[in-house]
């Protein structure tokens, strides 16, 4: 993990040629400490399933994909202003397309998970254009309808299973590329090896999701973007051109969906369109771990999903009623903590892990040169 | 083959459709406000319904009336105690607050009524009709369904194009610090839009649960069809609106026609098409 | 003295930037008073927060002895304080006697001005009156933004720049109508860039400089100078 320290440096104030230096910051010394402890979490993760459970592997595999979705989704509604309701469309597509390379072309799980990428992201990229005619709040139901047509579509495929759906055999999945070694490194059977080698393509999404977000939220492409957020017409007075940037970031972040679906239908091994393009199960409990952790934060998310994780393992045997109190905990914290969870720890404390926001501060050198200034 | 019985039912569907549409519609136009509860929020009027006709043996027309009021001051209250606080220049809280109150009632509802479904009792009128010449005959259901329609998009353009009221809800749309200045509460302006619009379900409601079988889990597909024949129509107009709900009606007959399995998709792609053909609806309002 | 709007050491605020600093000021019944300042002087923030569009202490404006500095711009219409504001802002979905009507919209007071007067004082406006506010000239805008104004029976009318834009032959015929509206008792402040156009059609004078008055007089008793100076400062 690379927080760089200091990334553009801006020479204010002109004339004397000892003008004090000013640099914009985005890391911090707590940030450069957090990307060391982040480092040593992940190292830990990846040596875990050498002691965990099988229990244990499942739920963190579930904890690893529903995280990269909610950074997915934040990094589209929170910075890119794309509110959607329908990133069920992309999980749905990507677990579709798994099953087709799968079970009709016989390819290898493995390499199927980035073609399911590939065709999420080409969907994505022909209903943008549809899409993006619609005013602000209503591509929100604009992108629910296309995903309730890419189900309806999905469910009109009777070799995959039509409406009710369809397994893959485990005899599909014995070949998967690296399952050998994994069995033998741990001693599994061969379903306890797949979970553990799904697990470490899930925790590996997850962190090149986070990485890639936190890169791209920093970078002048980002900051473009939340300028144009804050205020469409003067971004386009400095020359800030967002609908090329939009455009790409909703294809890239359904490419990214799309391998997300895959892995998790990978480990699901059976596929129904209800479950696979479920509003509730990819985009609502998405959607609730960014809006508890706190939109606009890169570890809201990671706040909101071991939130979700606990909540489910509680109370997700009081079926309806678990949704209930969900909804209501959603609704509270969008008014009465609007920022979610890291948001109001960012307020109280000023603390930033994944620092986003550029810091403007004068270096060393600069003051010193400051002084000298003054002492002339 | 496509018939006149299959365009008939098309446009009778399309009825209920617009009643769907028109109070998504209104407060759209009047506050730029996504409801995404709104599909749930007609499913509850119509549980409503049913709660009052069977519990307490009111008669339905009455029942009606009674619900009406009901989600009037429901709607007036999610507006002043949860809507107002988080309306603003950021689209993202109101539009993640109604998906949230979208999952409590949906789940609420499931918790009460169970997910069996149900089917609100209008007696005889239900199976009558009207027989036309050429053997056709017209279901005296869907047909009142298309008229209510028409009589409720009559009465809400009288409301908006004539009343004060409707000049305020007008006005406040167009700019709404500049319509305080004429003495016009904004807060309440909305309030009261938000009410019709949860009254107007009410009607969507019930023309709806008589002619079909509903559950909880329906919501979000009634929000969607409503969302479709606003675009379809174009958006602020409301007879647009109605055409909307027409043509959707009559895509997704249309469509069952060929291949039952076909009845909803047909929906979302003609929508889709519209999207690509006419992006500003059939009948966009000539607003600047 | 008791004026009909008095105000006492206003200071105002836009989030953490004071626009305003104890401003002094009052407006007595049927009276017609100019406020002239540069660009960015406060002449708008005042105005604004007469009408309630920027909130105050209470106390900081009192019309007719009753506390208004904090109440919102619906209630002060009420009360009988209209403004005209700056740019006109009609609205553009109402046609425009649609525009007059939503004038009278909070009113209980129904004279002297109802449309038929209103018409009256700007005939091209009746001839118009099923138009889109859109399809009209700027002088016709602005007075249509009058008239909706005047549809509420305010005891003070409040102009914010309505020279703005306008031809002057069309600046002229619209403060021609200025006496005929004080014919009823309603006072009046104008605010203006144009400082000669606004002191020849009032009887007292406020000069605001960077949210300060400078200058407060009779324009007959004020020389060039004087205003010269209290308007740039020099």
């Amino acid at each position: 993990m690379s927080v760089t320290a200091a990334r553009d440096k801006v020479e204010i104030g002109r004339g004397a040629g000892a003008a004090p230096l000013w640099q914009v910051r985005v890391g911090t010394p707590l940030s450069r400490a957090a990307a060391i402890g982040a480092l040593a979490v992940v190292v830990a993760l990846v040596l875990l399933p050498a002691v965990a459970s099988r229990n244990l592997i499942q739920d963190l595999i579930f904890v690893f994909t529903m995280l990269a979705l909610a950074q997915l989704w934040n990094v589209l509604a929170g910075w890119g202003g794309l509110v959607s309701v329908g990133q069920q469309a992309f999980v749905g597509l990507g677990a579709y397309a798994l099953f087709a390379g799968v079970v009709t072309l016989g390819i290898d799980p493995v390499f199927t998970i980035p073609l399911a990428g590939l065709l999420a992201a080409v969907v994505a990229a022909v209903l943008g254009p549809l899409l993006f005619r619609l005013e602000g709040p209503y591509f929100a139901i604009g992108s629910w309808v296309a995903a309730e047509a890419l189900r309806l579509i999905c469910a009109q495929f009777k070799t995959l299973g039509g409406g009710t759906g369809m397994s893959i055999s485990p005899s599909d999945l014995s070949q998967m590329i690296g399952l050998k070694s994994a069995q033998a490194l741990f001693g599994l059977r061969p379903a306890a090896a797949r979970d553990v080698l799904i697990y470490w393509i899930a925790l590996l999404l997850a962190v090149a999701v986070t990485l890639g977000i936190t890169a791209f939220v920093r970078s002048r492409m980002g900051l473009a973007l939340a300028a144009s957020r804050d205020n469409a017409a003067a971004a386009r007075s400095v020359g800030v051109r967002t609908g090329r940037i939009r455009y790409l970031l909703w294809i890239v972040v359904a490419f990214a969906t799309g391998m997300v679906g895959a892995v998790v239908y990978l480990q699901k091994a059976r596929i129904s369109p209800d479950a696979a393009f479920s509003v509730t199960d990819w985009t609502a409990y998405v959607i609730f771990i960014v809006v508890i952790g706190g939109v606009r934060t890169i570890e809201g998310p990671m706040i909101g999903v071991l939130t979700l994780w606990g909540l489910i393992t509680y109370l997700a045997q009081y079926g309806s009623l678990y949704l209930v109190v969900l909804g209501i905990i959603a609704i509270l914290i969008m008014l009465f903590m609007p920022k979610g969870v890291w948001g109001e720890i960012e307020r109280r404390w000023g603390i930033r892990l994944f620092p986003t926001q550029r810091v403007l501060s004068r270096t060393s050198c600069g003051s010193d040169l400051a002084k000298n200034d003054l002492a002339k | 083959m496509i018939g006149l019985d299959t365009v008939i039912e098309g446009v009778l569907l399309g009825g209920v459709y617009a009643l769907f549409a028109l109070g998504l519609s209104l407060i759209f136009g009047i506050m730029r406000l996504v409801n995404l509860a709104h599909g749930d929020l007609i499913l509850l009027a119509a549980y409503l319904v049913l709660s009052v006709t069977t519990v307490l043996g009111i008669p339905l027309l009455v029942a009606t009336l009674l619900v009406v009021v009901v989600m009037f001051v429901a709607g007036f209250a999610l507006q002043r105690l949860v809507l107002e606080r988080v309306l603003g220049d950021d689209i993202l809280p109101p539009l993640l607050v109604t998906f949230g109150l979208s999952i409590v009632i949906q789940n609420g509802l499931l918790l009460v009524y169970g997910a069996d479904s149900r089917r609100l009792q209008a007696g005889a009128f239900e199976s009558s009709s009207v027989t036309l010449g050429g053997g056709l005959s017209i279901g005296l259901a869907p047909l009142t369904a298309l008229l209510t329609a028409i009589v409720a998009v009559a009465l809400l353009q009288l409301v908006f194009y004539r009343t004060s009221l409707g000049r305020a809800f007008r006005a406040t749309s167009d700019n709404p610090q500049i319509a305080q200045l004429m003495g016009i509460n904004e807060r309440s302006v909305y309030a009261i839009a938000v009410g019709i619009s949860l009254a107007v379900s009410v009607i969507a409601a019930i023309t709806f649960g008589i002619r079909a079988n509903f559950d909880p889990s329906i919501g979000p597909a009634r929000l969607l069809y409503a969302f479709e024949a606003v675009i379809i129509g174009g958006l602020g107009s409301l007879w647009g609106t109605l055409v909307g709900g027409i043509v959707l009606g009559l895509a997704q007959t249309i469509g069952a026609r060929i291949n039952p399995e076909w009845q909803i998709l047909s929906g979302h792609l003609a929508f889709l098409a519209v999207l690509m053909v006419r992006p500003r609806g059939l009948f966009p309002s000539r607003r600047p | 003295m008791t004026a009909l709007l008095n105000v006492t050491a206003l200071d105002a605020f836009y989030g953490d930037f004071q626009a305003l600093f104890g401003i002094d000021f009052e407006l007595g019944a049927g009276e017609a008073v100019a406020v002239i300042g540069a660009n960015g002087a406060g002449k708008s923030t005042l105005l604004k927060s007469l009408a309630g569009l920027v909130r105050n202490r209470p106390d900081a404006v009192r019309f007719a002895g009753r506390p208004i500095g904090d109440s919102q711009a619906a209630s002060i219409v009420r009360l009988g304080l209209a403004l005209v504001p700056e740019g006109r802002q009609l609205f553009p979905s109402l046609t425009v006697e649609e525009n007059l009507l939503i004038g009278a919209f909070g009113g209980e007071r129904t004279s002297p001005w109802d449309l038929s007067s209103v018409y009256r004082m700007f005939p091209v406006l009746r001839e118009r009156r099923r138009s889109s506010v859109t399809e009209l000239s700027g002088g016709q805008q602005q007075m249509v933004a009058i008239g909706r104004a005047l549809m509420s029976n305010p005891s003070v009318l409040l102009c914010d720049e309505i020279s703005l834009g306008l031809a002057p032959i069309i600046v002229e015929d619209i403060y021609r109508m200025l006496p005929r509206i004080r014919e009823h008792g309603t006072g009046i402040v104008v605010v203006e860039q144009d400082i000669a156009r606004a002191l020849r059609s009032t009887d007292r004078f406020y000069c605001l400089q960077e949210g300060r008055v400078t200058l407060t007089g009779r324009p007959a008793d004020a020389s060039q100078d004087a205003i010269h100076s209290a308007y740039f400062g020099t």
